[in-house]
C-alpha cells in the first residue's frame, strides 16, 4: 500500500465534503433563521411561547394529542408557523447525508465499485424509510 | 461584555417581556439556562475528547423540566449538528475516512433507527434508568479505557481488503505520512450495529464507544478514529433524527438554544485546546458524568424527582 493507492478515493472524499459544507451550511442558516422569526413572533406560532412550559414535560404521544400538532411531514405544509417552520433546518441538517451519498453514487458507479455503490443504495433505503415516516407505520 | 447590549436588546423584546412577569415560569427562561449549559458544556467537551450528545442527555434529562423524549430527540441533534459541522475539514484533511465510515456507518444507521423505536415505545422510567446505568458504564469506560495514537496491525482482514479500506494521513505534528489498515473488521460491525442502537435508544451519540472499536479493536490510529467516528455520527445520528422527528420527539425550543450553545461552546473549546489541561477537563467530565448518571438512575427508579 502506497500513496498512490489510498489516493484513488481522493475524488469520492472530497466531493462528500463539498457537499457536506453546503448542505450543513444552509441547514444551520435555515434553523437560526426561521428560530430566530419563531421567538421574536415574526412568525405566529401553532402553540404560543408561553404555554410550552405547560407541555413540554410530556411525553411525545401525549405532547401531540394535547397541542394537535401535525404527525409526520404534514408540518411542511404549515411552514408559516413559526415553531413548525424550525423543522425546516432540522429536516435539512437530517437530510445533508442523503445529498452526500446520492453525490458519491456516479463516482462509484464510474469507477465499476459496485460494492459501495450497493452500500450507497442501501443506505439511500434506510434513510428515506426513516425520513417518509414508512418505519413509523404511516405513508 | 459586547454581548451584552444584544442581550438587553434580545430580552426587552415583547416577545420575552411577555413571559417575563411570570417571574421564573417565563417560557424563555428555561431554553436561555440550556444554552447557557450547552455552551460550558460544549467548551469542556473537545479537551475531554466527547461528543456534546453524551453530556447533554444525561445532564439535561437529570436537571431540566423536559420530558426525555425530547431531550433525547434534541441529544440527536446535538451529535447529528457537531459531527455534520465537523465532517467537511475532517475528510478534506484526510482524518475521515469515508471507505471506512461507510459499511460501519450503515450498519449503525439501520440499528440506531431500532433504538429510536424502541426508546420512544418504552415508559420514559425504563430509559432513564436503562441511560442512568449506559452512562454509568461509559464512566467506566472512560476511566480504564487506554488509546494507542498508531495501532499496530500485522496484515489486514479479508473483508477490509476486499472493501479496500487502508489509506494515509499526514500527521501535522510530526509531519510524516502514515500509512493504515484494519483487521477485525467483521467484529467491528457487529460492534458498531450495538453502538448504533444505544445512540438511538439515548439519544446520546456514539463517539465515547466509536473510537475505541475504531482504534483498539480495529486498529485505526487514533487521530483517523476520532474523525471516522464523527463521520460514522452524520450518518447513524441522521436516521435515528428522522424517526424522532417524525415521531414529535424534537421541540425546537429545547433542540435549537441547545445545538447553538454546543456549538458556539465546542469552538472555544478548540481554541482552549493549548491552555486548558486535558486531562484534568477529561476527569471533571468523567465525575460530571457519573453524577448525571446516579441522577438518570435515581429519577428512573423514582427516588429523586
Amino acid at each position: 500500500m502506497g500513496l498512490k493507492d489510498a489516493g484513488q478515493y481522493d475524488e469520492e472524499q472530497l466531493r462528500y465534503a463539498a457537499w457536506l459544507h453546503w448542505s450543513t451550511l444552509l441547514g444551520f442558516l435555515t434553523l437560526i433563521g426561521t428560530f430566530v422569526a419563531y421567538v421574536f413572533g415574526i412568525l405566529p406560532a401553532r402553540i404560543p411561547l408561553e404555554r410550552l412550559p405547560q407541555v413540554w414535560n410530556l411525553p411525545a404521544d401525549e405532547y401531540l394529542k394535547v397541542t394537535g400538532m401535525p404527525k409526520g411531514w404534514a408540518w411542511i405544509g404549515m411552514l408559516g408557523s413559526g415553531d413548525l417552520a424550525s423543522f425546516l433546518g432540522i429536516a435539512i441538517l437530517s437530510g445533508c447525508s442523503i445529498f452526500c451519498i446520492l453525490a458519491v453514487m456516479s463516482v462509484y458507479a464510474r469507477r465499476r465499485d459496485w460494492i459501495y455503490l450497493v452500500l450507497c443504495v442501501l443506505e439511500i433505503v434506510i434513510l428515506v424509510s426513516a425520513a417518509s415516516g414508512l418505519l413509523s407505520g404511516r405513508h | 461584555m459586547r454581548c451584552l447590549p444584544l442581550t438587553l436588546f434580545f430580552f426587552s423584546h415583547p416577545a420575552f417581556a411577555a413571559g417575563a412577569g411570570a417571574g421564573a415560569s417565563a417560557w424563555w427562561v428555561w431554553p436561555l439556562a440550556l444554552f447557557v449549559v450547552c455552551f460550558f458544556l460544549g467548551i469542556v467537551a473537545v479537551p475531554a475528547g466527547v461528543g456534546g450528545g453524551v453530556l447533554f442527555v444525561p445532564i439535561v434529562g437529570s436537571f431540566f423540566p423536559f420530558h426525555l423524549d425530547f431531550v433525547r430527540g434534541a441529544g440527536l441533534l446535538v451529535a447529528l449538528a457537531s459531527s455534520l459541522a465537523a465532517g467537511p475539514s475532517l475528510l478534506k484533511a484526510g482524518l475521515a475516512n469515508l471507505r471506512l465510515a461507510m459499511p460501519l456507518a450503515f450498519g449503525a444507521s439501520v440499528s440506531a433507527i431500532g433504538g429510536a423505536m424502541l426508546g420512544l415505545a418504552l415508559p420514559a422510567n425504563v430509559v432513564q434508568v436503562a441511560l442512568g446505568l449506559t452512562i454509568l458504564g461509559i464512566v467506566v469506560l472512560m476511566a480504564v479505557a487506554r488509546k494507542s495514537e498508531y495501532p499496530h496491525v500485522p496484515a489486514s482482514d479479508s473483508l477490509s481488503g476486499m472493501l479496500g479500506i487502508h489509506g494515509i494521513f499526514r500527521d501535522a505534528i510530526s509531519g510524516e505520512d502514515v500509512n493504515w489498515q484494519v483487521h477485525r473488521t467483521p467484529l467491528g460491525m457487529a460492534l458498531f450495529l450495538v453502538i448504533g442502537f444505544l445512540g438511538g435508544l439515548f439519544g446520546v451519540g456514539a463517539g465515547w464507544a466509536n473510537v475505541p472499536v475504531l482504534n483498539l479493536l480495529m486498529g485505526v490510529p487514533l487521530k483517523v478514529a476520532a474523525g471516522t467516528s464523527s463521520l460514522i455520527l452524520t450518518t447513524a445520528s441522521s436516521s435515528a433524527t428522522w424517526y424522532y422527528l417524525d415521531n414529535g420527539a424534537i421541540l425546537p425550543i429545547i433542540a435549537v438554544p441547545s445545538v447553538v450553545g454546543m456549538m458556539i461552546g465546542a469552538r472555544i473549546g478548540a481554541h482552549l485546546l493549548s491552555v486548558l489541561n486535558a486531562s484534568v477537563i477529561r476527569r471533571m467530565v468523567i465525575a460530571m458524568l457519573f453524577v448525571s448518571g446516579v441522577g438518570a438512575l435515581l429519577k428512573g427508579l423514582g427516588i429523586w424527582a
